[in-house]
């Protein structure tokens, strides 16, 4: 096994609520991973372990030897891993341009930023990025002005400029059309080549589209790993989730 | 978007309001340099040149809370700073100087040539050790530029690296600006108490009382505020302004983007805190005045003010704000004296209500200053 993340005997709790508990698993290079469950199953919990939104009670996240539970946001981030939110969170004041290069790893720090000058590579990958997530006529349009769709788009090529490891996108496809969501599955297919991807989804057609290996949480815990149709033949799955 | 020019120039924001920004400059250092001082009378100058000083605070107001959405009621603290440090060196130069018919003579025909006038009349007999290096100019003019800002930094860093921030840091502020009008006015000794610091004679040998210094430090302080109008500019305009107004906006997707946020919060606020102390050191020097009264919470909510009323994001009409209301203050103090706080509320109030984006949104594109949902 290659693991680029493992996590071991992960826990946090909220008032006594364990929202996550002794949870274990691990996502290799280059794999997309899907991760599903009942409402409170813990998924966007763990996303926040992984990238420091939320310090785990103990427990450990492993990523390429780095211990992230000790790290605070913008490390982790610096390191590899980019997150996306459920809601759309896109500087909404900045035109798309403006939103996709402030996202480009380069000159993050206070002097670096103050003289920062745009450069033609710069340029010329934020024209890229916002060709893959179709946004390339909307370079100059307020991020606030974007459809629904469109700000899910613009969030994740923010995480493409970053060009992270590490992927975690928290409900890509939730307000989509049907459309838009065939488009979002290519999508991710295509960024999902030469980097790692855990994507938390709801939407059973759209993890059908996507997934080769799914894990099912239940109550902060691990209940079912593996294929689409493994899980979904799985009694245990069908019983907490699927049928009912 | 039917063009197809270079992206990066297409970017860049051109709304009504930034081309009245860029030639707003122009026709603000013409109003300073020129049309003001060949207009008025000294009098006035000498008004004009008070509210230029508040302006330097309001500027920095901008920064921190139209760009850094930072608000601070502590403004006076650092305004204070800065006008204390200046007040000191101006004093002992005086009191080094006693050949006038002042305070300063009598205390040294008392026997306490070199010490503060104040100093003799609460029985101090030595000067305090943190006055000694207040002699020197060349200690005083860096430690006006250094210490406001480190403090605004260390205090800043350590309140937004463990998340204290909005309303929460906003208190922090307004409390130490409580505390520090509080510990002036208490230890009279050595501060001067509620009277604050007065008297001067001369800054290295030139008569305050002068025409020649009034012109002189008049154009220091117009120079200074347009560099500090500059220097703001430069800030908004880079990416570092870009990355204010991301983290003013989402935080969170900023620290998520790979930015130490509280790193560039305490930057800002540290700017904005550079701008107040110079503002209050040249008040001391051309109005001849520190005192607790311009540091307390009240004269930091006034600052505040200053920025809302010229427009919170605009450089150039804070400004235009310090010096309306401040004009105001005065018009009103002189006609009505007993009202005039009531009208200064009513002009906040309404610029709240009916201009959230203060003059300057007058000038605003409709569209452009429409809230994003």
């Amino acid at each position: 096994m290659n693991a680029i993340l493992s996590v071991t005997d992960l826990s946090v709790s909220f008032d006594g609520f364990k929202a996550v508990d002794n949870l274990s698993f691990s996502v290799d290079y280059d794999e997309l991973r899907v991760v599903i469950g009942p409402n409170g199953a813990g998924k966007t919990t763990l996303l926040d372990m992984i990238c420091g939104k939320t310090r785990p009670a103990h427990g450990s996240v492993r990523f390429k030897g780095l211990e992230l539970s000790q790290m605070i946001e913008y490390q982790i981030t610096r390191a590899g891993v980019g997150r996306k939110f459920q809601t759309p969170s896109i500087y909404q004041d900045l035109t798309v341009f403006e939103n996709l290069e402030i996202s480009s790893p380069e000159n993050r720090s206070i002097f670096g930023s103050l003289l920062f000058q745009y450069k033609p590579e710069v340029i010329g990958k934020i024209e890229s990025v916002a060709r893959s997530i179709s946004l390339q006529e909307e370079l100059n349009t307020k991020a606030g002005r974007l459809s629904h769709g469109q700000k899910q788009w613009l969030e994740i090529g923010l995480l493409l400029m970053q060009d992270p490891d590490l992927m975690l996108l928290d409900e890509p496809v939730a307000g989509m059309s049907a459309r838009e969501r065939e488009l979002t599955a290519g999508l991710l297919q295509s960024i999902a080549k030469g980097r790692s991807l855990v994507v938390i989804e709801h939407d059973m057609e759209f993890v059908r589209m996507i997934a080769k290996k799914v894990t099912v949480l239940h109550q902060g815990r691990l209940l079912a790993e593996g294929s689409m149709d493994q899980v979904q033949n799985d009694p245990r799955v069908i019983e907490v989730y699927l049928g009912s | 978007m039917t063009t197809r020019e270079p992206q990066v120039k297409l970017s860049l924001h051109n709304s009504v309001a930034d081309v009245f920004e860029r030639f707003g400059v122009a026709i603000l250092a013409t109003l300073l340099l020129l049309v003001i001082p060949l207009t008025l009378d000294l009098f006035r100058l000498g008004l004009a040149a008070k509210y230029l000083c508040f302006a330097f605070p309001a500027v920095g107001i901008v920064l921190i809370w139209g760009y850094g959405g930072i608000l601070s009621l502590g403004q006076g603290v650092f305004f204070g700073m800065g006008s204390y440090m200046m007040a000191m060196f101006l004093k002992l130069e005086s009191a080094a100087n006693p050949d006038s018919s002042s305070g300063t003579a009598l205390a040294a025909f008392f026997g306490a040539t070199g010490l503060p006038d104040f100093m003799v009349w609460n029985s101090v007999e030595e000067l305090p050790l943190w006055w000694e290096p207040f002699h020197h100019v060349w200690i005083m003019i860096p430690a006006i530029l250094i210490l406001p800002p480190l403090l605004a930094f260390v205090l800043g860093y350590v309140n937004f690296r463990n998340r204290v921030s909005g309303v929460y840091f906003t208190i922090v502020t307004l409390s130490i600006a409580a505390i520090m009008a509080i510990v002036i006015i208490g230890q009279q000794g050595y501060t001067g108490g509620i009277n604050g610091i007065t008297d001067f004679k001369t800054f290295l040998g030139l008569d305050l009382d002068s025409d020649r210094a009034k012109y002189v430090m008049y154009y220091i302080t117009v120079i200074l505020l347009l560099l500090a109008v500059l220097a703001g500019r430069f800030i908004i305009k880079s990416r570092l302004g870009r990355v204010l107004v991301a983290i003013r906006d989402q935080e969170d997707r900023a620290r998520f983007s790979g930015y130490d946020s509280a790193m560039f919060k305490a930057f800002i606020f540290a700017v904005g805190a550079l701008f107040a102390s110079v503002g209050g050191a040249m008040f001391t020097i051309q109005i001849g005045l520190a005192s607790p009264s311009l540091i307390g919470i009240v004269p930091s909510i006034e600052m505040v003010i200053y920025a809302a009323i010229g427009g919170r994001v605009s450089l150039v009409g804070a400004v235009y704000g310090a010096f309306l209301v401040n004009g105001a203050k005065t018009f009103f103090s002189e006609n009505f004296v007993e009202y005039w706080t009531y009208f200064i509320g009513a002009l906040y109030i309404f610029v709240v209500m009916f201009l959230p984006l203060g003059l300057a949104g007058i000038l605003k594109k409709r569209d452009s200053a429409e809230e994003p949902d």
